[in-house]
């Protein structure tokens, strides 16, 4: 089991406390969280994430000292033959950086958990889940530091597919509730296929690294890349690409990307944890990893770069013409993640991990607060309620919000800070991270330099008029005007956040570069950042720019009440109707994929299946009994047939010997 | 009379004897049928027996008359108990091995 | 060989065919009986004809004086001489007549081609088949078949008796209906 090495700084030795705690806590809670009450769950829950936070400051402050950090075995595994496999834990600092991230807002993501699903699961009608919850989402932490730990791809893909399965179980929490009675559950499934789609491109890839490689484990499988790219640089090709579709799977770029919206049909703290500060950054923790690979194939960089710039473009038009608040920060979510796959590909990975870091901290924030905001909607729904019958107002239709800033003030000021440090404001840490991908694409691909920077437009505009709808002008429904502010279980978080979101850009400031110099003792810098004023300057006046635009638009004239068409329309037309459909991608894949599919299941099902295969073994065995009556006819129980054939036997023989001679 | 006078006739009463077993219904008569084809066996053993100068074939037919004797005793011991139960002697009623 | 002779044997073969034929053709059991004892009979002259005067006596004792007598016994006991019409087995007929007509051939033919010896049977002493003789084969060469035959007789008797002994519980045992 655990090996006792002299050699190995035994603070490191403790990593595997960060997959055993979250596992303790789903026993706990599973065997006696019936009988400690919902604060007695939420309480074990949270500290079993604080603890795997707590061992990876403890693993981060021991890196400090020894930057080379260490690999620590833990099961044997696999042993066939001269193929060894174990369960390896590495630690460093890229690992351990993605380790804080994960535990860090999954913490805050479970204190805020506790009094949210509070208020949801009596809201939903079935207070008996709460402990449900809390034993997935210790789960969905198990299976992502599973996936940042691992020191081989497989168990980094054992990982990968526990998250997906976390997000589907999660997603699918209230199963029964959606549209039709079965729309979470759709939602769930599609989340699941689609990552499946990627997940076999991701299998593809690690099978052909095991082929042309001969291993998985991370620090071999890089040295090698050098002599591989000599002897068989097709192969490199293929297996970037084959990862890259993993990639598009799991972190929502194209093609991959339409779960994530669908998504939002999960709880908040889900979409908050899972959709957008940790398992969709599993993608570009992948490709950061696999540095080494893309380095060596600047053919899959360029697909990588396009890909990334695209989606950050396609989904930051989408977000500009969606009603949904939380629809709204999912297509944001695609748009960021666009960026950083870009970066990646442009070499820039110590910015795209910057931007991972900072995304985190503001996307937790977002959601959480669009969370609570909901939560005031659905307080003042019930409370509006008592007298008059109204019509059911869905509390996630920003046109049904307006002037909740009086009403939720602590909510207004934290999700003002989150929809800034987007929008890449400075100083807030969005702007820097923003920056430093800006300034990696002007150095290195000039279209999609231009691109980026129209994202960031977008960003900053479709956050400047969400943040005019919500909480500007006047309440346009009685569920806004009777909104009240949530519990401290749900505020308290939601400021920690905010005041990272805040100074999270001193991780990597320009000048001392301190995430750069961390990650630099696992990855290759090959472009060192720098800060450019023109550029900075640039995306800080695109910036000012959209939000006034906004302002302009929402802000002076607001929607008078919640059936107003969208000034947007007007002006765009019948571009706006196009982006609210999110540009027909999923009616598209409908239409091209899964209609000839289920055709193809149903020709299988139907003509190969039943008629064909099951024609045969049912014709084989009609034709043996059919046979076997016709046999059947020689068993006459007449005694003189009988007799005569074994006469005309003899006769029969009598001929052989007759003409043998 | 040459050798082949015998034979054609023990050629002709064998395949009467085959005939009557195999087309008639009394079971009777059936039996004495194969008595029938026994012999011409006998009258062929005879006849060769004579041609080669040997006894043999005469031991061989009194032999064969000792056990056809057997044979017909039990046999007919056997009808006579079928047709206690049956009662008939139609070999095409004795067919429930029919399947 | 003179006329007579010739005569005599033709004679002897047309009637042991016509009695078989007879016993085939016949509808009546007991018809069917006694042609058959008139072909023992027959079939005994020509063994005498051959050379054969011990087969020949024993002939007539055993198979017509006790099997036939045997059968005639049996038929009179169960009552049974002509049986009532059955419907035919499809084909049977045909097919039985056309084998044996081909099996006839092939015999025939089975005599020509392989060069079956059918030469005159040559003359024997007068002694030849005499019971002195075959006395004196079956004491010495061949005694033990002839006591496997007293065995096999024996047991053919205690058979009989035991198959159809009446009211007996071993009887019934034996003859117990079974459906």
């Amino acid at each position: 089991m655990l090996f006792q090495d002299g050699f190995m700084n035994s603070t490191f030795s403790l990593v595997p406390l960060v997959f055993l705690l979250p596992l303790l806590g789903i026993l706990v809670n599973w065997l006696i969280g019936k009988y400690i009450g919902e604060k007695g769950i939420g309480t074990v829950a949270s500290l079993a994430t604080g603890g795997s936070f707590f061992v990876s400051v403890l693993l981060a402050l021991a890196l400090l000292k020894d930057h080379a950090g260490a690999q620590v075995p833990f099961l044997q595994w696999i042993s066939i033959g001269s193929f060894n496999l174990n369960w390896v834990f590495r630690v460093d600092t890229l690992s351990v950086t993605m380790m804080l991230v994960v535990s860090g807002v999954g913490l805050l993501i479970h204190i805020y958990s506790i009094g949210y699903m509070h208020e949801d699961v009596r809201h939903q009608g079935d207070p008996k889940r709460f402990r449900r919850f809390f034993i997935f989402l210790n789960l969905f932490i198990l299976a992502m530091m599973l996936l940042v730990t691992g020191d081989n791809f497989l168990v980094l893909f054992v990982g990968w597919e526990g998250v997906g399965l976390c997000s589907y179980l999660l997603l699918g929490f209230w199963f029964e509730k959606g549209e039709g009675g079965i729309g979470n559950a759709k939602a769930a499934k599609k989340a699941f296929i689609t990552n499946r789609i990627g997940d076999f491109g991701f299998l593809i890839a690690i099978f052909l690294i095991f082929w042309n490689f001969g291993t998985l484990n991370f620090g071999e499988v890089f040295a090698m890349v050098p002599a591989i790219a000599q002897s068989q640089p097709g192969a490199l090709v293929a297996i970037t690409l084959f990862m890259l579709l993993g990639v598009t799977g799991k972190s929502a770029q194209i093609p991959l990307y339409v779960w994530l919206p669908d998504a939002m049909a999960g709880p908040t703290p889900v979409s908050a944890l899972i959709h957008a500060a940790t398992m969709v950054t599993a993608g570009v923790y992948l490709m950061v990893r696999s540095q080494a690979l893309y380095i060596a194939t600047p053919v899959a960089q360029q697909v990588v770069v396009w890909i990334g710039a695209l989606t950050a473009l396609l989904a930051g038009l989408i977000a500009v013409a969606q009603f949904d608040i939380k629809k709204v920060l999912a297509y944001s979510t695609i748009s960021q993640l666009g960026f950083m796959v870009a970066a990646v590909g442009l070499g820039a990975e110590i910015a795209a991990m910057f931007h991972l870091v900072t995304h985190a901290f503001f996307k937790a924030l977002l959601f959480l607060s669009s969370g609570s905001v909901i939560l005031g909607m659905e307080h003042g729904l019930s409370a509006g309620a008592h007298g008059n019958a109204q019509p059911h107002d869905d509390p996630q239709d920003m046109r049904n919000m307006g002037g909740l800033r009086k009403n939720m003030p602590v909510t207004f000021v934290v999700y003002l800070i989150g929809a800034l440090a987007l929008a890449g404001i400075a100083p807030l840490s969005g702007f820097f991270s923003k920056d430093e991908i800006l300034v990696a694409a002007s150095q290195g691909n000039k279209a999609v330099f231009l691109i980026l920077l129209f994202a960031a437009f977008l960003t900053a505009f479709y956050m400047g008029r969400q943040i005019f709808m919500v909480f500007f002008g006047e309440a346009r429904t009685n569920a806004a005007k009777n909104a009240k502010e949530s519990s401290l279980l749900v505020t308290i978080p939601l400021m920690i956040l905010a005041v990272l979101s805040v100074a999270g850009g001193a991780l990597n400031l320009p000048g001392k570069h301190t995430l750069e110099h961390w990650l630099s003792s696992t990855l290759e810098i090959r472009h060192p950042a720098e800060f450019i004023w023109s550029i900075a300057i640039a995306s800080f006046s695109i910036a000012i720019i959209a939000i006034l635009l906004a302002y302009f638009i929402y802000g002076k004239k607001p929607l008078e009440n919640a059936k107003a068409v969208d000034p947007l329309s007007k002006s765009l037309g019948g571009a706006f109707n196009l982006m609210n459909k999110k540009f027909l991608v999923d009616e598209f894949y409908q239409a091209v994929v899964l209609k000839p599919y289920t055709k193809l299941a149903d020709f299988s099902a139907r003509v190969v299946d039943q008629a064909g295969i099951d024609g045969v073994v049912n014709g084989i065995g009609s034709l043996t009994t059919s046979f076997s009556g016709l046999l059947r006819k020689l068993q006459t129980g007449f005694a003189r047939t009988y007799a005569l054939s074994i006469f005309i036997g003899v006769v029969a023989i009598l001929v052989y010997l007759l003409t043998r001679i | 009379m040459p050798l082949s006078y015998f034979l054609g006739i023990s050629i002709v009463m064998f395949t009467i004897g085959v005939l009557g077993v195999l087309l008639r219904r009394n079971a009777l008569v059936i039996l004495m049928s194969l008595e029938l084809m026994f012999n011409s066996a006998n009258l062929l053993f005879v006849a060769y027996a004579n041609y080669h100068q040997i006894l043999t074939g005469q031991i061989m037919v009194f032999f064969v008359m000792a056990v056809a004797a057997a044979e017909v005793g039990i046999g007919l011991a056997l009808l006579v108990a079928i047709f206690r139960v049956k009662k008939s002697i139609d070999i095409d009623q004795m067919s429930s091995l029919k399947g | 060989m003179p006329v007579i002779g010739t005569i005599f044997y033709v004679f002897l073969a047309i009637v042991a065919i016509g009695t078989a034929l007879g016993m085939l053709l016949n509808r009546n059991a007991i018809y069917c009986a006694l042609f058959l004892v008139l072909n023992f009979a027959t079939i005994a002259v020509l063994y005498l004809a051959l050379g054969a005067p011990f087969i020949a006596f024993t002939q007539i004792t055993v198979y017509a004086g006790a099997i036939m007598i045997l059968f005639l016994f049996v038929i009179a006991l169960l009552g049974t001489e002509m049986l009532s019409a059955g419907e035919p087995i499809k084909g049977h007929r045909l097919l039985a007549i056309g084998a044996a007509l081909i099996f006839v051939v092939e015999l025939v033919l089975f005599f020509i081609v392989r060069n079956q010896v059918t030469g005159p049977v040559q003359a024997i002493g007068s002694d030849f088949g005499s019971p002195k003789n075959i006395g004196v084969l079956m004491f010495t060469e061949y005694l033990l078949p002839v006591e496997i035959v007293a065995f096999i007789l024996l047991s053919a008797t205690i058979g009989a008796i035991m198959l159809t002994k009446p009211d007996r519980k071993l009887f019934q045992k034996m003859t117990r209906p079974r459906d």
